[in-house]
C-alpha cells in the first residue's frame, strides 16, 4: 500500500496503527493462553468468600495496590523476605489481579497469618503507632464505617461472568463441593452470600469488635487470606520449576 | 527559513503540501543502522540460549546443553535429587538458595544439634545467632513487639524485662513462637455489679501497691477469691498468674492491657483496671510461626529473644 494513500485516509491509518501497537501485546500475551504450563497445577486455590471479596474491593477502592504489590518474584532476596515466589495459579480467580510493580510498602502476597487481626486493625487505623518509620497513610474510617454488603450478590455474579465458579444452582454447588470441599463451596453459593458474609465476620471477629460489621472486618479477612491457600510443604522443591 | 526551502538539494519523498512544504528523504545514520543489525543478531543468539518462542502448547527452550541449569531439589520426603533443565528463573533460584543454605549450614547445624544452653555458651555461634536473630526479629517480631523488643502497652508484651506471661525459659519461648498464643480474659459485665467491679479493681490495684481504697479492696479480695467471679481460677489464689494459660501476674508493677503506670491519678488507674474487667479482652493473639519459619530459625530466634533481649528464668 502506498505511503501516500495511508497518510491521506484516516480510517486506514487508525486500523493499521492499532494493528502495529497491539503486535507486542499479542505476541507476549496470547501464547500464555495456549501454553499448558502457564497456570500451575496446585491444590488449595479457591475463589474468595463473600466477606473476603468485599474486602478485596475495599483494598482496590483505597488504592492499596498503588504502594503494595502482590507478586513475589523468584529472586533470592525476595524469597528470604517474603517467602515462596507467587504462582500464577494463586491469582487465577483475581479479576483484576493485584500483582503490581510499585513497592513503596512491602509486598503483600504472603501477608496472611503473619500478623494478628488486632495488629491489622490497629495498623490500618494508625500505622505509625506500630511501625514508627512507616509512611503509610492512616485509614481511620475503615473501623468506623459499617460494611455495605447489599450488592454482594451482584459483585459475585459479575465475577461469575469472567469465569470464577460462584454457584447459583444445586448442580453447580455440587460441582464446587467436589472441587473445593463442602466448607469452601458453601461460601461460593451466591444465594447465601449475605448469610455467609455475616457468619464469617462474626466467627472471625477480624476488627476485634464483635458487635459491629465494619469495612475493617472485610479488609482484614482478605489480608489474612493472602498467600495462605497453597501449602508449599506438600510439594517438592522443584515441583513448580516444571512449569517454566 | 521559509525562503531557503527552494534551495534544498536532498532527495525528497515527492510529497508536497501547501505548495512548497516537502518531506526530505535523508538516509538513516550509519551508527543507527548498525545498532539495528546488532539487536537482530543479539536476538538470534538469545534464542539459542534462553526460552523464547511459543509453539502451540509449548515453547522453544534454547539449544539443549548450551545454557542448562543443574540444581539439587529436596523432595517432600526429605530425599535429594540432582536435575538438569533448560534455563529458567525458578530452577536458577533453587541453585542460589542452595548456595545460601550451604553457607549457613555449618552454623544452623550447630544451633540445631546443641542444647539451648550450649548455644548460649558458644561465643562464636552467638555472633551468628545475634546477627541472624536480629534480621529475623526485625522482619517478623518487631511489627508487634517493636524494634528493640520493648513491646507496646495494650498491644504486645515487653520482651526485655524478666516478666514472662507464658514463661521465659528457652522451652517456653520456643513453644510460644512455634504455636502462637491466644490471650483472652472473659468480660465480667454480666457477672459483677458496678460496685463489685469497683471493689475487685481496688483489690487488684492494692496487690502491686498502687493507690487504692483499703475498705473497698477488702471487699474486692472476697470477690477475687469467691466463686461468683472466680478470678483466682486463672490468676491464682496468690494472684501471681499462671504461665500455663498466660494469665497475668497482678502482684508486680508490670501491666500490659490496662495502662496503670501511664494513668497518673488514682481515679484513672481505677478506670483502666475496671474497664478491662468489665469488657474483658480477646486480642492477645500471637500468630503461629511454624508455618512461616523453619525449625532451626525458630530455635535461633528463641536463643536471640532469651539471651539478647533479656529472657526470664
Amino acid at each position: 500500500m502506498k505511503h501516500d494513500k495511508i497518510e491521506r485516509n484516516v480510517g486506514i491509518l487508525i486500523i493499521l496503527t492499532m494493528l502495529a501497537i497491539s503486535a507486542g501485546g499479542l505476541v507476549e500475551i496470547v501464547p500464555l493462553f495456549f501454553i499448558k504450563e502457564t497456570v500451575e497445577k496446585v491444590d488449595g486455590v479457591h475463589p474468595y468468600s463473600p466477606l473476603e471479596l468485599r474486602g478485596r474491593d475495599i483494598y482496590i477502592r483505597e488504592g492499596c495496590y498503588l504502594c503494595h504489590s502482590q507478586m513475589i518474584r523468584p529472586f533470592r532476596d525476595e524469597a528470604l523476605r517474603y517467602g515462596h515466589y507467587s504462582l500464577a495459579a494463586e491469582s487465577k480467580y483475581d479479576h483484576p489481579f493485584q500483582w503490581g510493580s510499585k513497592r513503596t510498602g512491602p509486598d503483600l502476597a504472603r501477608v496472611g497469618g503473619k500478623y494478628s487481626n488486632d495488629w491489622h486493625t490497629q495498623h490500618l487505623t494508625a500505622p505509625r503507632s506500630l511501625v514508627p518509620q512507616s509512611v503509610m497513610p492512616n485509614y481511620p474510617w475503615l473501623i468506623k464505617t459499617d460494611l455495605d454488603y447489599s450488592d454482594i450478590q451482584g459483585r459475585m455474579k459479575a465475577l461469575r461472568v469472567t469465569g470464577v465458579p460462584y454457584s447459583t444452582s444445586k448442580a453447580e454447588f455440587d460441582k464446587n463441593v467436589k472441587e473445593f470441599g463442602e466448607e469452601t463451596a458453601k461460601n461460593l453459593h451466591i444465594p447465601d452470600a449475605e448469610k455467609n458474609l455475616i457468619a464469617q465476620a462474626q466467627a472471625g471477629n477480624y476488627d476485634t469488635n464483635p458487635d459491629k460489621l465494619t469495612e475493617m472486618d472485610a479488609l482484614v479477612s482478605y489480608l489474612q487470606l493472602l498467600g495462605t491457600m497453597v501449602d508449599f510443604r506438600k510439594y517438592d522443591d522443584d515441583y513448580f520449576a516444571k512449569f517454566r | 527559513m521559509s525562503q531557503d526551502n527552494k534551495k534544498v538539494t536532498v532527495e525528497t519523498t515527492g510529497h508536497v503540501w501547501d505548495d512548497d512544504l516537502q518531506e526530505l528523504n535523508n538516509p538513516l545514520p550509519r551508527w543507527w543502522i548498525w545498532g539495528f543489525y546488532i539487536t537482530f543478531t543479539f536476538a538470534l543468539v538469545y534464542w539459542l540460549f534462553y526460552p523464547a518462542w511459543p509453539i502451540g502448547h509449548t515453547y522453544t527452550k534454547g539449544v539443549s546443553g548450551l545454557n542448562n541449569v543443574t540444581y539439587v531439589a529436596t523432595k517432600v520426603d526429605g530425599t535429594q535429587e540432582t536435575k538438569t533443565t533448560h534455563w529458567n528463573m525458578r530452577s536458577k533460584l533453587m541453585v542460589e538458595m542452595n548456595e545460601l543454605k550451604a553457607e549457613q549450614k555449618p552454623f544452623f547445624d550447630k544451633v540445631a544439634s546443641k542444647s539451648f544452653e550450649d548455644v548460649s555458651k558458644d561465643p562464636e555461634l552467638m555472633q551468628f545467632v545475634n546477627s541472624a536473630g536480629k534480621t529475623l526479629f526485625s522482619d517478623n517480631c518487631a511489627p508487634c513487639h517493636q524494634a528493640g523488643g520493648q513491646g507496646k502497652i495494650k498491644f504486645a508484651p515487653n520482651l526485655t524485662d524478666d516478666h514472662w506471661q507464658y514463661g521465659g525459659t528457652y522451652e517456653n519461648i520456643e513453644t510460644t513462637i512455634i504455636a502462637g498464643r491466644n490471650g483472652m480474659m472473659p468480660a465480667f459485665k454480666a457477672i459483677l455489679s458496678d460496685a463489685e467491679l469497683t471493689q475487685v479493681s481496688q483489690y487488684v490495684l492494692s496487690l502491686s501497691g498502687e493507690p487504692h481504697n483499703a475498705a473497698a479492696a477488702k471487699l474486692g479480695d472476697a470477690i477475687f477469691h469467691g466463686d461468683k467471679a472466680g478470678c483466682y481460677a486463672c490468676h491464682g489464689a496468690d494472684a501471681k498468674g499462671n504461665i500455663a494459660m498466660g494469665s497475668a501476674n497482678l502482684t508486680d508493677k508490670i501491666w500490659l492491657w490496662p495502662d496503670v503506670i501511664g494513668a497518673k491519678t488514682p481515679e484513672a488507674k481505677l478506670t483502666e483496671v475496671k474497664t478491662l474487667i468489665y469488657g474483658g479482652m480477646n486480642k492477645g493473639v500471637m500468630p503461629v510461626w511454624s508455618t512461616r519459619l523453619k525449625p532451626e530459625q525458630i530455635k535461633l530466634l528463641t536463643v536471640y529473644v532469651h539471651d539478647s533481649l533479656g529472657g526470664g528464668k
